[in-house]
């Protein structure tokens, strides 16, 4: 098991340092001057260009300018951002809690419902309901999401007006930031309209949180159910069924265990379709994440805010994935032996 | 009844019980979407329409107001004010008891005198006051008037009054201090920020005497302003206003169908007839002062033929772009001057549709086979063009009928902007709203010399006879003679061509029922302090 941590610390090691590179290069790779991008300054005088230069090593060979970037960014000095001359570490800091906290509802949304119909799905494969189940998610798996949300948001926000069409909190409210989390910033906070603010900021998850669950939701189902009718033609399920337990028991002390494992697995791998999925949410209901962010970026040709962007979120993905792995290969004595 | 059944209207209940009472903080607050970001909180240094809207009339307040009505001036900061017989001296009583903004940056100590509003227009036109070069020393709109010229001192006379010495007499002097874009400061605010070191926050961290004081504003995302509770007119009647940052035009209708917008700035005219058919928003109207035209960089070549700007005028087809565009909400322009103004010239000829007549003018100057040019469309709307894209796009048609190669050009607003000022186009569409009643506010912002240098002359035309014309015009305190002078100045204007006026359009508001007392004024910005939310 240490010898495969070891590998895989190894191996994760090697791709963000090959994502590191790449980042590095993309200061020249952007069109315009080497130094604007990696510093982020719109204007540089000719007295600070020299020193900037200096500073950031831009006069060396290649090398030491990689190890000079590398150095600045992990000691969170990432460049400001050409729309507000900000630095871009804070503005990340401001929005990647946003995404994150849209991401984890949505993906416990999707366990949550995944798995009970992925089984149920499996359970009678041949039953109606059943099959709708399956066939409900061929549907969501292939509907567009941009789609779907605004068919959403035609429905609930401006036909029926039940829920509101983007955003995070009514403005109204005046919640400061101090986690980022919404919810727990309302908890936090010390305001008189706390209840109000807080279901105000349910009311704008549910629309958002929905679409973005959508698509690991069907993941989910479509693979449970894969696993699961896997699963239950092996034959220590028979030999549990022939020692008499009940079906309750069969299926989850033999069936969900093993039929589980993959689905660990996928999280990771969807992990990356997910944030991508998440950019269009944010864009679609004004969620200021760092999809939206990003977005904003590149329409503004923002190119270290995007060079940030990538890098961050490459990181998460990676990380995400990795993690998965691990706890797939923690949980699988199987796949150690690879 | 199934189970089914009494499921779903179970569901159907629960939910529609979650449109409650609403919370008394929806109560009391107002929410006003903006179609962009504010470029800053002092409106002297800014043009644009959109920062005027959220600025202006809620943070601070002026010497004179405007009456939306009669175009007359009215009594604010002054109470009242004297103009000397040869024109040259005017003084200004000042209003007692005038409150600034107590917030959580700032508590003064004293209410309005004479030294803020010294403070306030030394600013714009003494180079060494300490502010005065703060975001560049650029004044838009008092550079655009030559107000450095025109002003030679400002002094206190008395601890509540005001003397402005001018170098010439002016009859448009008082006008220019009623616009919106001559808010009254805090002296003593400055004070304390040089005192910290932290000047810059004059302009981001803004104190006024406006019926709301400025609370946050969180970038792209929103500004927040309270009620102003000394305000000497009384408290306004909402405790809270927000202006939420919508640019793109869906959503600020679709924030306005589900309620999370109050007032919606510039709706689609598409999309007003669609707005008025629903009982739960109106459609409030107000004349406004504006022209879109498209301006000629007349420093280019082959744009600085006279000929070259007439055959274009002939190319394009009006009434086409009317009703593309404005979708016919807008009056058709014949010159820049709009129809109700006094000084609008009657005799001018509609705009004339006429390819083959363009292409023989091309031809006269040895440009028959035609030539290529960029058209610049405004990435943003505004009243006197809501699409500039689309209308770009009309043009360029209209072009390649003559032979003309048209490529539409585009950047981010601020870009856009910046690099206009620089001259860098051939032509441009874009427009202009009046910041006042004169008729003055149109040419001399829009074509004179000193614009041209300012960059607010998108045509680049600087034209001594026309210079002359509105010099002429400024100097008399004659009605009938400046009309006379206007007119001339109309006619010189369709036969030179530095721009084709194109519209002249209405504002519209987008407003929830249960909102009143709006109001817009015809020469500036949206003031919200009479709004209220009724209960229906």
């Amino acid at each position: 098991m240490i010898i495969f941590l070891l590998r895989r610390l190894f191996l994760l090691g090697t791709v963000l340092l090959g994502l590191s590179i790449f980042a590095f290069s993309l200061g020249y790779l952007f069109p315009g001057d080497p130094l604007q991008n990696f510093t982020g300054l719109r204007y540089i005088d000719s007295a600070q260009r020299e020193q900037l230069i200096q500073a950031y090593q831009l006069d060396q060979s290649y090398t030491t300018q990689y190890v000079a970037f590398l150095t600045r960014v992990l000691q969170g000095d990432w460049g400001l951002s050409f729309s507000s001359q900000q630095p871009l570490l804070n503005e990340i800091w401001q929005v990647l809690p946003a995404t994150l906290e849209l991401t984890t509802y949505a993906l416990l949304l999707s366990f949550f419902i995944g798995v009970p119909l992925g089984i149920l799905a499996a359970m009678k494969p041949n039953h109606l309901f059943c099959k709708s189940i399956s066939g409900m998610a061929l549907v969501g798996y292939s509907l567009p999401i941009f789609w779907w949300a605004l068919l959403l948001i035609m429905l609930f926000s401006v036909t029926l007006g039940w829920l509101p069409s983007g955003g995070r909190l009514g403005v109204l409210y005046e919640i400061p930031t101090l986690t980022g989390f919404m919810l727990v910033d309302i908890l936090l906070s010390n305001t008189h309209y706390q209840d109000a603010a807080l279901m105000d900021a349910f009311r704008h998850l549910i629309l958002p949180t929905l679409v973005l669950a959508t698509y690991p939701t069907t993941v989910m189902i479509r693979f449970v159910r894969d696993a699961m009718l896997d699963v239950w033609e092996q034959n220590y399920i028979k030999t549990a069924k022939a020692k008499g337990l009940n079906r309750l028991q069969v299926l989850y002390r033999h069936g969900l265990r093993n039929a589980l494992l993959p689905v660990i697995r996928q999280i990771g791998l969807q992990f990356s379709t997910l944030i991508t999925l998440a950019m269009l949410t944010e864009v679609i209901f004004s969620w200021p994440g760092i999809g939206r962010w990003l977005i904003d970026s590149i329409y503004q040709r923002n190119f270290p805010a995007i060079q940030a962007g990538l890098m961050i979120i490459s990181t998460l993905v990676i990380t995400i994935n990795m993690l998965t792995e691990i706890m797939h290969t923690f949980f699988n004595p199987l796949a150690r032996k690879y | 009844m199934n189970k089914l059944g009494i499921f779903a209207l179970f569901s159907a209940l629960s939910l529609s019980a979650c449109q409650p009472e609403q919370p008394e903080t929806i109560r009391t607050g107002l929410v006003y979407c903006a179609e962009g970001p504010p470029e800053n909180f002092n409106p002297q240094r800014v043009t644009s329409g959109t920062t005027i809207d959220i600025v202006s009339q809620q943070l601070y307040d002026r010497l004179l107001d405007i009456d939306a009505n009669t175009g007359n001036l009215l009594p604010a900061l002054a109470t009242a004010w004297q103009r000397s017989a040869d024109g040259m001296t005017y003084d200004f009583t000042l209003r007692q008891d005038v409150a600034f903004h107590h917030t959580h940056f700032f508590k003064p100590t004293r209410p309005l005198v004479a030294d803020d509003i010294v403070f306030t227009f030394n600013r714009i036109m003494d180079p060494t006051h300490p502010y005065h070069f703060l975001g560049g020393g650029i004044y838009p709109y008092f550079q655009s008037v030559d107000w450095a010229n025109l002003v030679n001192k400002v002094t206190a006379i008395a601890e509540d009054k005001v003397r402005f010495e001018l170098n010439r007499p002016d009859s448009s002097f008082l006008a220019n201090l009623a616009t919106d874009f001559a808010p009254v400061l805090s002296a003593e605010y400055a004070a304390s920020l040089l005192a910290e070191g932290q000047p810059q926050r004059l302009d981001t961290q803004p104190i006024g005497t406006g019926p709301f004081h400025f609370k946050e504003y969180q970038k792209d995302v929103l500004v927040r302003l309270y009620r102003h509770p000394t305000y000497w007119r009384g408290p306004a009647a909402m405790e809270q206003l927000v202006f939420d940052i919508v640019p793109n035009n869906a959503r600020r209708m679709a924030k306005l169908l589900t309620h999370e917008c109050d007032i919606v700035a510039f709706p689609r005219l598409a999309e007003l007839s669609l707005i008025t058919e629903r009982p739960d928003v109106k459609v409030q109207e107000s004349t406004n002062m504006n022209v879109g035209f498209w301006a000629f960089n007349t420093k280019k070549s082959p744009f600085d033929q006279v000929k070259v700007r007439q055959a274009l005028a002939l190319a394009i087809n009006q009434s086409a772009i009317l009703q593309a565009v404005y979708f016919n909400q807008a009056t058709a322009a014949k010159g820049i001057l709009p129809p109700t103004s006094w000084a609008f010239d009657q005799q001018l000829p509609a705009a004339n549709y006429d390819p083959a007549q363009a292409r023989a003018l091309l031809a006269e100057v040895g440009l028959s086979q035609g030539f290529s040019m960029d058209i610049w469309a405004m990435p943003v709307q505004r009243l006197y063009n809501p699409n500039a894209l689309k209308m770009a796009e009309l043009i360029q048609a209209d072009l390649a009928q003559i032979g003309v190669t048209a490529n539409i050009v585009s950047y981010e607003w601020n870009t856009f902007r910046r690099k206009l000022t620089d001259g860098e186009h051939d032509s441009v569409l874009i427009g202009w709203a009046a910041d006042n009643a004169d008729p003055d506010n149109f040419f001399r912002p829009l074509l004179s010399c000193a614009a041209a240098d300012s960059g607010s002359n998108r045509a680049q035309w600087c034209d001594p006879v026309f210079d002359q014309l509105l010099h002429q015009a400024l100097s008399t305190g004659e009605q009938q003679q400046r009309l006379g002078y206007y007119i001339t100045a109309q006619q010189y204007l369709h036969q030179q061509k530095p721009l084709v006026a194109i519209a002249h359009s209405q504002r519209f508001q987008a407003i929830n029922v249960n909102v009143e007392g709006v109001s817009v004024n015809p020469y500036g910005g949206i003031a919200l302090f009479g709004a209220r939310r009724i209960t229906p």
